[in-house]
């Protein structure tokens, strides 16, 4: 059984002669513990891939299904807690709240658990450990490093141990002595179990990954490994 | 750390957006406390004074004449030709129930008289008692005793009468220790003596033609006192004087009308401050919640969060608030009141209303601010950069 399942999933915006089509009858699966790299020029659609991957944009067309569930077929607050259940999110712009300290930024998937305080805190010192950021626990983000914070957003999205990581151009806004750091950390995860689907416009990052999935205009162009890194990184 | 925890933290954070709402609050709710301190503390007030000065209970024999005024109020059966109260009864008044709310008890002794060819009317009255019933009387000498009149300014005036001067009243010399200035009532037109003389004088032994009687009522109805006295002088007719009852009544009414409305308008503002500051905020904060709904927050977390926020300043604005409104009438009443004379009291049934109402203004301002915020799309908030 595949973990992820693309059932043609279209996504538009707006309508009549102004409709956009973001995504155009995109299908693939992807399977348990596969690190996927998702690559293709601007406006091919990557974002709102990922966006509906997230189960934060409803598709106009097509099925979503994690584990065999169709997640846009659940209520609202039941995405939520799919969310909170299933993925992590590395975002290109860390998003790490500002006025929280780094453990409270990394504890915040746990918050709204029924765990008691002291689980809840021995997670967030794991996840800190696994970034290296345990010794920073109690800055703020502005007193960190951008290679930091998205460490920082790395434990966030790994602290409740989720099957799923989606990473938004996690290298986007780093130099490449923190884009290893961060690849690595990434490897690291899909080595222990995590499927990891990564949006990226970098070779060497693609490189990681084990599959790249191409877009371009919305639609599928390359799905498999060594095709689709091959053109990918020549798109590139 | 739970959501509390984010919600203090943001306060904390947005220090001077949590005081704009606090202030807008404790406007409101000191406004409120202030006008109904104000109103309780002037009730007290004027019910002390009113009460402790001045009859609000008139006794006259039964009669069956048609009813007179003295002093503007309403007698009911008096005359020159009726049926007198004892003096000796009226020591029975000490006996009622609410004998502890009784302040003066004024006998007064009436009849015409003959001064040089002309009527008029002498009051024999207690100047003891007068000195709590009619506290507005203002001589230019020493209160009346034995053989001694005090006389009204209008009387003064037409009969010629100075302070001093040595008048013959139905064939009794006495003389004149002090003249009324003017009051503005019909004791402008008496002559005023003891009761005694008074008694000698019109040959009325023991008579005493009606009571005026003052009685501290802000525990008690008047009525009921009423109700006691007429018990103990069943040949007597009791009454509370209406109109100053009434007028008292309708005058603290009007002022405290007034003062609710301006409340609600006052109060109302506060809550719009509080309601477009937050919206403010949450606009502000739209990739913040944005994450916090990628994460996995249902709606009903992020709606917790912002009751929390506006929930911890509504309660810090309805004691500030409280506190603020007593203050400010504490101040003004020093400042304009009576000196020393008044004061304001703390109530905390008062102060848990002031708080609560603040709760209720700043969670009711903050609903819809907080739907908006539950409502926000993560995947557009976490594209506003």
């Amino acid at each position: 059984m595949s973990l992820i399942v693309f059932d043609t999933v279209s996504k538009t915006y707006g309508r009549g002669a102004s409709m956009v089509t973001a995504l155009d009858g995109i299908s693939f699966t992807i399977q348990s513990g596969e690190f996927v790299g998702i690559m293709g020029e601007s406006g091919a659609g990557k974002s709102t891939l990922l966006s509906v991957m997230g189960a934060m944009n409803t598709p106009s067309n097509g099925r979503y299904l994690v584990e065999d569930m169709d997640v846009y077929a659940l209520r609202q607050e039941q995405q939520a807690d799919f969310r909170r259940e299933f993925l992590g999110f590395v975002f290109q712009t860390f998003h790490l709240v500002p006025y929280l300290s780094v453990k409270e930024n990394v504890m915040l998937p746990l918050i709204t658990l029924k765990i008691s305080n002291q689980l809840k805190e021995e997670m967030t010192m794991e996840a800190l450990q696994w970034v290296g950021l345990e010794t920073k626990a109690n800055r703020l983000p502005n007193q960190l490093s951008g290679g930091e914070c998205e460490r920082v957003a790395v434990a966030r999205a790994i602290v409740n141990n989720p099957p799923i990581l989606l990473a938004d151009e996690p290298t986007g806004n780093l130099d490449s002595r923190n884009s290893d750091e961060v690849m690595a950390l990434l490897g690291r995860l899909n080595a222990g179990g995590t499927t990891v689907v990564m949006v990226t416009h970098s070779a060497a990052c693609a490189a990681h990954a084990q599959r790249i999935i191409t877009l371009s205009d919305g639609r599928l162009r390359h799905g498999n490994n060594a095709l689709g890194m091959a053109a990918a990184v020549k798109a590139a | 750390m739970g959501i509390k925890d984010i919600a203090i933290k943001n306060l904390l954070r947005r220090k001077s957006k949590a005081a704009f709402i606090l202030a807008g609050l404790v406007i409101g709710v000191a406004t409120v406390v202030g006008v109904i301190s104000f109103a309780d503390t002037m009730t007290r007030d004027i019910n002390h004074k009113l009460e402790k000065y001045g009859a609000n209970i008139l006794i006259v024999p039964r009669t069956n004449n048609l009813a007179l005024t003295y002093g503007g109020m309403t007698l009911g059966g008096v005359s020159f030709e009726m049926e007198p109260i004892r003096h000796s009864q009226l020591a029975r008044i000490t006996t009622i129930k609410n004998a502890a709310n009784l302040a003066a008890v004024g006998p007064i002794t009436l009849g015409a008289v003959d001064f040089n060819g002309r009527a008029a009317l002498l009051a024999g009255v207690d100047f003891d008692a007068a000195e709590i019933l009619k506290p507005w009387w203002n001589r230019n000498g020493p209160a009346p005793t034995r053989n001694e009149l005090q006389v009204g300014s209008e009387a003064a005036k037409l009969l010629g009468i100075d302070r001093g001067d040595q008048l013959v009243i139905n064939g009794r010399t006495m003389v004149v220790s002090a003249i009324l200035a003017p009051t503005g009532s019909q004791d402008d037109q008496l002559l005023f003596t003891t009761l005694s003389t008074a008694q000698a004088v019109l040959e009325k032994p023991d008579q005493v033609s009606m009571v005026e009687v003052a009685a501290l009522c802000n525990a008690c109805p008047v009525n009921e006192m009423v109700a006691q006295i007429s018990e103990i002088l069943p040949n007597a007719k009791v009454m509370a004087i209406q109109q100053v009852v009434k007028g008292r009544m309708e005058t603290l009414a009007q002022f405290r009308k007034f003062s609710y409305g301006l409340s609600v308008v006052v109060v109302f503002i506060g809550g719009l401050v509080v309601l477009v500051t937050l919206m403010g905020s949450v606009r502000e904060r739209t990739v913040e919640i944005g994450i916090f709904r990628a994460i996995g927050f249902r709606k009903g977390h992020i709606v917790r969060m912002i009751f929390i926020e506006s929930g911890l300043i509504s309660v810090m604005a309805g004691a500030v608030g409280y506190l603020a409104g007593i203050g400010a009438i504490w101040t003004g009443l020093r400042l304009f009141g009576s000196h020393g004379a008044v004061v304001v009291q703390l109530d905390p049934l008062l102060a848990a209303g002031a708080i609560a109402m603040a709760l209720v203004i700043g969670l009711l301002a903050s609903a819809y601010p907080a739907i908006m915020a539950a409502r926000l799309d993560p995947n557009q908030a976490l594209k506003t950069i």
